[in-house]
């Protein structure tokens, strides 16, 4: 029998040691979290000096645009209130909204969106069709400036409120200054999020809270566009880089948000209840194959084309993105289900596959059976698909494929190279690119074929070029959808790269998430948790 | 004693310099170049020259090792080229997870893997020995990934009781802390304490065999005190020396363990850099890893002089 | 008493020897078998009913095992198990080769830091400069300056083993100089080279041979984690470690993706492993300690 002299001491003891052992687990936040795991993890925080989609959607976290796009493709003001176009085209004046002010406490004004653009238009490519046409920017007073064009760009709102890679943010004036080769690090925006830098461990977390100053839009969401009202106190990125790992942590409910994941883990996500397995990109991805025009074989464009009577981009689609339901052909060098997608000349590419026209076309190009060096990243599935499919059906008309495995980062860098095979060259490498990137030709990277500077494979055609240049001055839809189309039926000539299929990565969220906006990014507005 | 530390401290100068030499020289002349990697998807030629120029690749061998040397011998660790933070700041916030895991698991390991192996050595021969045996060398037959997963469909996923991934700091409550830490101490400690159950019984057996042993059961001491005073006494040096030389196999499985079960430490630091080509955190963790191999084997060769009275330095 | 027996050591005629080891150590019998029926298996995969394993079939992805496919098909419709039997082919080169170079290498560099002082000062420390970088760690940094091939990965692995058993050798090198036999081959004015191979050299084989077998095992469980990594074997070329790797996210919805090649990979390190402890055990206990 224990005397309660005795007893007290120890039961005191337990309650300290009950209370150490049952503190709370986590650095307890007043509010909601939502817990989102990004698609990889967030290093550069400049989205005009780098492309990458993750840091595009940082972005959108901490920043905000003049114009945005919505679900109809039409740019809509988001930071500006109101606009004037001069009648003959040339002068377009924007007044600012009221209230828009940086996470650091100043007010927008004019000289800080025309840095940022200035900045902007030195990275991007259409920014710098852009500027070839912009006679000068200049701010009437602190909320309105206009921009004074020497010649007509009917893209004008289209270019400033772009919607992917790279997305024209607002910044302040002092931070736009920088050098548009060299980073910034300062993470000051007027965007609905503020990014938390000192609780940044890059490769593992990055933290945002909500911006109480931010001003949203009345109008609902749409896409880009709209209100940006966020209904959460806290988003934490946990970067969890083994997807097995990941789809675990959903399941267990250690995080609320996937962003997007190998389709095949679908079913798996969907047994669980409190899981919601959703499409949210109305467009999708559009896989690229794209050939090194400058070494033998593919700089013959009969070899290029020999290769559209054997890609087969059911096989490919189904080995990169598995159910029908996850993925649809797409003869087109546009997203399909865009207004400017269509099987103009795709005729080579689409139905049985002819592998007799196929070895002719090989034959007639004078190909010999030299090696010829396809680049895939084991450490990407989107790409390591396509690059297996896609070697198997060209090792089956006799071409000697050596097939090289190596991570992304190494891709990227022998990509670069324009040196002969011996010398670490490359014939084709793979990848993919958001369909929002693949809207139209002045968005089509890899459809841009000015050669030697353009971008890698140095794809080179005139004509297209020309075509082009058209499309950018072209100022109504009719005339766009005849030009593009033109483009493409002399891609499908000149072969610059194969449209390998159109997929989506679906992404999953507990069911206690609402609001998730349906678009071909993933934002972090709207979003609200129970 | 302290001469000898002194002389030992100086003795591993000429090592770390063959490792900083090596590991710069091993990143100049790596293909390709990180420049391509920065410039991003869409970068023109030009764009990746420009910043070529600016992180100095151009410059001669000499000349970058020099500025590279000069500043970290001042503690700087340089800028990393993707994140633009400073090396030092990276490792520091990666550190903790790193060493709360690996002390962790040396203690488990040593605590279960030395009286395995004392037992096993004791009984040497017998089916006993056997079964502990074949354990331990299973413990290490299987890559950690596999044990990883397995575990984690077992624990988390069925059985509901442990946490799938991350890692919570000490501060932040100590039953999430070993919570977090459970699993992936169990990945990392079976192959480690494999190794060290079977080291444990080689040194052991070997003890065993002497004279001394024989002469004190001859004299009719107990067996536990034979096991104990005598034996493992003998035993400790070369187990403390394979326990030194296994932290380099720990940090390997570190890698894996850090990766499947998400927790931000040092071994993912590293393999990201290494795979995103980002230079200077390579060659500040390699030079922090070389630096911490030595720590703990003079931490261990000083340990000879608690463990064997003959050792004197 | 058992512990005591341990050390009498049979120094009879070699049949006898083998038999003696056998009837005691039934788990390196058992280990041996083990290996001999994987390399059986590597060596006659093109006639134990497999199809070629490369053959890319993306229709055919992820299916359960069945009569047609033993072991299932992958993510891209291959079949597994004529990957895991070809497999056997790539991860038991690794094993071997990585065994054979990093003992030669290291063997080598042993015997010449061991009796050449200017080598030992230089290459020791290259060496304890190389140990000091995890092994795995420098794998994959190796593995990321070149391509992915299996000789690359071969060159990688036994690069970081190589510094451990020229360690050991250096140890044993530098024990057996003392020695008075040594000393008077040395004191009658034999060449150094003939010291080496006459007297040097038998006596390391022993420890040299059992530390080969545990290099063996573990470069296997290596080249498994390069591949998980993405810095190992070109993912086309099956190996039971990259098989894994590929098939690990597909880990909760086809097991089968990793348990097959996981097995068989966990069987054979296992019984390697086994095999090293008996030599160990039967050619000296006393050598335990040396590692």
């Amino acid at each position: 029998m224990v005397s309660i002299k005795r007893g007290l001491p120890r039961l005191a003891a337990a309650a300290v040691l009950a209370a150490l052992l049952g503190a709370p687990a986590h650095a307890q936040t007043s509010g909601k979290t939502i817990k989102f795991v990004p698609q990889s993890d967030l290093r550069v925080l400049d989205p005009i000096w780098t492309t990458a989609y993750i840091t595009r959607n940082y972005g959108y976290m901490v920043y905000d645009t003049l114009f945005a796009l919505d679900e109809h493709l039409h740019p809509q003001p988001q930071m500006v209130g109101s606009y004037k176009v001069s009648d003959d085209k040339l002068t377009y004046t924007f007044t600012l909204r009221d209230h828009l002010k940086f996470t650091d406490g100043m007010p927008v004004r004019s000289a800080d969106c025309i840095a940022s653009l200035e900045r902007w238009m030195k990275r991007d490519a259409l920014g710098q069709a852009m500027a070839l046409a912009v006679g000068e920017m200049k701010a009437a007073d602190d909320r309105t400036f206009s921009i004074v064009l020497k010649k007509p760009f009917p893209l004008l709102l289209d270019a400033i409120g772009k919607l992917s890679s790279n997305v024209p943010f607002i910044m302040p004036e002092r931070i736009a200054k920088t050098d548009a080769n060299t980073q910034i690090t300062d993470p000051t925006g007027s965007g609905p999020f503020k990014f938390l830098k000192d609780e940044w461990v890059p490769g593992s977390k990055a933290v945002f809270v909500k911006n109480p100053d931010y001003v949203p839009r009345k109008e609902p969401p749409s896409w880009a566009a709209g209100g940006k009202v966020v209904k959460v106190d806290r988003v934490e990125w946990d970067v969890i880089p083994d997807s097995a790992t990941a789809a675990a942590a959903l399941n267990a409910g250690e995080v609320d948000w996937w962003e997007q994941f190998p389709p095949d883990l679908v079913p798996m996500l969907k047994r669980n209840k409190d899981v919601v397995v959703a499409n949210t990109d109305p467009i999708g991805s559009v896989g690229v194959a794209r050939f090194n025009q400058l070494l033998p074989p593919f700089n013959n464009v009969k070899m290029r084309q020999a290769l559209l009577y054997i890609v087969d981009q059911t096989d490919v689609m189904t080995a990169v993105a598995g159910d029908p339901s996850n993925w649809k052909a797409c003869y087109s060098f546009y997203a399909c289900g865009t207004p400017l997608a269509s099987e103009a000349g795709a005729a080579p590419l689409m139905g049985e596959r002819d592998p007799a026209k196929a070895k002719a076309l090989i034959k007639e190009a004078g190909y010999k059976g030299e090696r010829i060096v396809l680049m895939t990243a084991t450490d990407q599935p989107s790409i390591n698909a396509q690059a297996n499919v896609i070697a198997d059906e060209m090792r089956a008309v006799g071409l000697n494929v050596d097939l090289q495995a190596m991570d992304w980062g190494t891709l990227v860098n022998r990509r670069a190279s324009k040196a002969p095979l011996d010398k670490g060259g490359w014939n084709m490498f793979f990848t993919w690119f958001g369909g929002a990137d693949m809207l139209n030709p002045s968005l089509n990277f890899p459809l841009n074929t000015n050669g030697d500077k353009g971008w890698f494979g140095w794809a080179s055609d005139d004509k297209i070029v020309a075509l082009r240049g058209q499309w950018m001055e072209a100022s109504d839809f009719a005339t766009q959808k005849k030009i593009a189309t033109e483009i493409q039926e002399e891609a499908f000539t000149s072969v610059p790269y194969i449209p390998t299929g159109q997929f989506v990565m679906p992404t999953a969220f507990r069911k206690n998430l609402t609001g998730v906006v349906p678009a071909p990014v993933v934002f972090l507005w709207n979003v609200s948790k129970e | 004693m302290f001469g000898y530390l002194v002389r030992r401290l100086l003795a591993t100068i000429p090592v770390m310099g063959v490792v900083a030499l090596f590991v710069f020289s091993l990143l100049y002349i790596a293909p390709g170049d990180p420049a391509a990697v920065i410039a991003g998807d869409f970068a023109t030629p030009e764009q990746i020259a420009a910043i070529h120029k600016r992180l100095g690749l151009d410059e001669p061998f000499l000349v970058r090792f020099g500025h590279w040397l000069w500043a970290v011998l001042h503690g700087d660790l340089g800028i990393s080229i993707f994140t633009n933070l400073p090396v030092t700041q990276l490792i520091g916030q990666r550190l903790e997870p790193t060493l709360a895991l690996t002390l962790t698991t040396l203690v488990v390991t040593i605590v279960f893997a030395v009286p395995l192996g004392v037992i096993a050595a004791w009984k040497a021969g017998t089916w006993i020995d056997r079964v502990v045996m074949i354990v331990a060398v299973a413990g290490f037959s299987l890559p950690a990934f596999v044990l990883a997963y397995l575990l984690i469909l077992a624990f988390s996923i069925k059985l509901d009781l442990l946490p799938v991934q991350g890692y919570v700091s000490f501060h932040d409550g100590f039953l999430p802390f070993i919570e977090h830490l459970i699993l992936p101490s169990i990945t990392l400690g079976l192959v480690y304490g494999a190794l060290i159950a079977r080291f444990t019984r080689a040194s052991m057996l070997e003890v065993l065999s002497q004279d001394y042993i024989r002469t004190a059961q001859a004299k009719g001491l107990a067996n536990d005190q034979v096991l104990l005073r005598h034996a493992l006494k003998n035993a400790a040096v070369p187990i403390a020396t394979v326990i030194g030389i296994g932290v380099a196999l720990l940090i390997s499985g570190v890698i894996v363990t850090e990766t499947v079960f998400a927790i931000p430490g040092i071994g993912r630091l590293t393999v990201d850099a290494i795979l995103r080509r980002d230079y200077p955190i390579i060659q500040g963790v390699v030079l922090l890893f070389s630096a911490a191999y030595v720590l703990v084997n003079l931490l261990v060769d000083v340990s000879y002089t608690l463990l064997d009275p003959r050792v004197r330095y | 008493m058992a512990a005591i027996s341990a050390d009498i050591v049979v120094r009879a005629p070699r049949r006898r020897w083998l038999r003696e080891t056998v009837r005691r150590h039934p788990t390196v019998v058992a280990g041996s078998l083990i290996l001999l029926a994987m390399l059986a298996m590597a060596i006659f995969a093109p006639y134990l009913g497999t199809v070629d394993p490369i053959a890319v079939a993306p229709v055919k992805r992820l299916r359960f095992p069945s009569e047609l496919y033993w072991f299932g098909t992958d993510a891209y419709g291959r079949d597994v198990y004529s990957r895991t039997l070809y497999g056997a082919r790539v991860s038991l080169q690794v094993g071997l080769g990585v065994a054979l170079f990093a003992t030669v290498f290291g063997l080598a560099i042993g015997l010449v830091t061991g009796f050449v002082r200017l080598a030992d000062a230089l290459l020791m420390r290259v060496m304890d400069g190389l140990m000091s970088v995890p092994p795995v760690l420098l794998a994959i940094a190796l593995m990321a300056l070149t391509k992915a091939s299996l000789g690359n990965v071969i060159i990688a692995i036994t690069i970081s083993e190589v510094p451990r058993v020229a360690r050991l050798v250096r140890g044993v090198v530098l024990s057996l100089r003392e020695q008075p036999f040594v000393e008077a081959a040395m004191a009658a004015g034999t060449p150094l080279l003939r010291t080496l191979w006459r007297h040097i050299l038998p006596n390391t084989i022993a420890p040299v041979l059992v530390q080969a077998t545990y290099i063996c095992a573990s470069a296997m469980i290596t080249e498994a984690v390069l591949s998980f990594i993405g810095a190992g074997t070109p993912p086309q070329i099956p190996s039971w470690g990259n098989i894994m790797a590929e098939g690990r996210l597909y880990f909760e919805i086809r097991p089968y993706l990793i348990i097959f090649p996981g097995v068989f990979l966990s069987a054979t390190v296992l019984a390697v492993n086994l095999v090293g402890d008996g030599l160990r055990d039967a050619l000296d206990p006393r050598l335990a300690r040396r590692m």
